[in-house]
């Protein structure tokens, strides 16, 4: 069951959290750094205002996330207050120091791209991020640069580009192929599958991360799963959930770094960290999982 | 926006269904009792409808006017711009309103009701009383907590529904001057209930759209009276 997709699925030890079990990641390609495969994405999950009992529950789930040995927390300025809500959520848990920051510039003005993401990075509470990708390409011919030049500079890690929704391809494609990137986002799962004829080939071969987003079409995917039953297959898996099925899909891809599901929920965010353990599918399954989707 | 052919309406909405209503009941609980205020004023404009009093249009001007400038900074500065960055621009949106009504209202005195046609007074009233009085209750029909209820004058939907159907009674072009504000909120509170799949959306678009009858009807002609 495990085949050629769990042979390139490093493991590591789980994180300080004893766990039983090891987390699967991949390296990051420019730097070999390891990355679990399942991250959380924020958009419109935690996106709750100033509501304190929302914001307790958006760092629960920060809290049940790391503890399950996530490490990537992903988010952007034009996500409303999901910014403000990890920041209260990271200091709230003490989790600053155990999470790798990805967030976004979304500005249209290039002069002002780094205040933008000096302002995030106060809003998030971190001392440096991990990562900034410019977010759906917004004026990349200007933040791309900036990017590059923080990285330089080491007040960010790592540089990346975002898009999702299968929009700007092309651009995608040719920015992977001129700019020195560290990272692309990029949209993903068993029923958007048009990165996979050019997109993730180019990011194995240029030794580019690749985060997915909207791993369940923002919910609407894993409603209509839920029609069917789970297929006795899942079990093999050690998948109690549509949510972990789809997951293990994406990640069992070789050029997939990590998958950032989005939930305000701590039942959820459970579900989705277990997909990061245990057996990928290999070809043949990742086919059936393609057929179940197309059926739902 | 580049391909914007690909973006649907979903792809604007920012927050979920619950953070949504959540933000009603943050809301109604700090500024308690305003409430009881939006209420008066609603209740008010249906008495200086259908009365002849000195003043009549420049106070009902005034009356909306306060609404909208409360809910530009109270809830859309204060409260919506917290998930949704649009907030602004239309807090922007609901000043200018604020400003239309003072300057040309209770400054010019150049909004002048209809006085004539009684079935269109009768039906401003109609959904000025919905407004009011009825659409509060959607939160606890659609389920919800009655401390989720909107409520004309500090809640924006239910204020711009009730300004359509005052400002469809306004005499000649400037009507529809005073239309564009209001009329653009409700087409966009009733394509973000859709989103959300709230039957509500349902019930600001048909109001909205009995609200806008008496413009649509009278819409070709008239000339403002003098001030009053």
């Amino acid at each position: 069951m495990l085949g050629a997709a769990g042979a390139y699925a490093l493991l590591r030890p789980a994180t300080a959290h004893a766990q039983p079990r090891t987390i699967l990641s991949r390296p990051i390609p420019s730097t070999g750094e390891l990355m679990p495969v399942v991250g959380l994405g924020t958009w419109i999950t935690f996106n709750v205002g100033d509501d304190p009992v929302a914001r307790a529950a958006c760092a629960d789930v920060m809290r049940s996330f790391v503890a399950a040995g996530g490490r990537m927390i992903d988010s952007s300025p034009m996500y409303g207050s999901s910014q403000d809500v990890i920041g209260h959520g990271l200091r709230q848990a003490a989790l600053t120091e155990r999470i790798f920051s990805a967030d976004k510039v979304w500005i249209s003005s290039g002069a002002q791209g780094r205040e933008q993401i000096e302002r995030s990075r106060g809003k998030w509470q971190v001392r440096r991020f991990d990562l900034v990708q410019v977010h759906n390409l917004l004026n990349w011919q200007e933040h791309l640069p900036t990017l590059l030049a923080l990285k330089a500079e080491g007040r960010i890690r790592y540089a990346g580009l975002s898009t999702s929704e299968g929009r700007r391809h092309g651009d995608i494609e040719q920015l992977m192929r001129s700019q020195p990137i560290d990272f692309v986002q990029i949209t993903y799962n068993p029923l958007d599958r048009e990165v996979e004829a050019r997109i993730l080939p180019l990011a194995r071969e240029r030794g580019i991360a690749v985060i997915v987003n909207r791993p369940f079409r923002e919910g609407a995917l894993l409603r209509d799963l839920a029609r069917q039953p789970l297929p006795p297959w899942a079990a093999e898996l050690g998948c109690t959930s549509w949510a972990q099925i789809v997951l293990k899909f994406i990640v069992a891809h070789p050029a997939v770094t990590c998958a950032i599901p989005a939930t305000s929920r701590v039942a959820h965010v459970r579900e989705n960290m277990d997909a990061a353990y245990g057996r990928l599918p290999d070809a043949a399954l990742r086919q059936r999982i393609i057929a179940a989707a197309e059926r739902a | 926006m580049s391909e914007w052919w690909t973006y649907t309406l979903a792809d604007f909405l920012m927050f979920s269904p619950r953070t949504y209503w959540r933000l009603f009941e943050l809301y109604n609980v700090a500024i308690w009792p305003a409430q009881l205020v939006g209420v008066a004023f609603g209740l008010a404009l249906v008495a200086l409808i259908h009365g002849n009093r000195a003043h009549r249009d420049r106070i009902i001007a005034g009356l909306i006017a306060a609404c909208w400038l409360w809910i530009a900074w109270a809830f859309h500065t204060q409260r919506y711009a917290q998930i949704n960055w649009a907030a602004t621009w239309f807090a922007a949106a609901f000043a200018l309103q604020a400003a239309l009504l003072v300057t040309l209202g209770v400054l010019a005195g150049r909004i002048v009701l209809e006085t004539v046609n009684v079935r269109a007074r009768r039906i401003a009233s109609l959904v000025i009383i919905l407004a009011v009085l009825g659409y509060p209750l959607l939160a606890p029909l659609a389920g919800r907590p009655w401390s989720t209820a909107e409520v004309f004058g500090v809640a924006p939907d239910p204020t711009a529904i009730a300004t359509v159907a005052v400002m469809a009674l306004v005499r000649g072009r400037l009507r529809w001057l005073l239309l564009a504000v209001p009329l653009s909120w409700c087409a966009i509170a009733a394509a973000t209930l859709w989103v959300m799949d709230a039957p509500q959306a349902m019930v600001v678009a048909a109001a909205t759209l009995l609200a806008l009858w008496p413009a649509a009807r009278g819409g070709r002609g008239g000339t403002p009276a003098a001030p009053r």
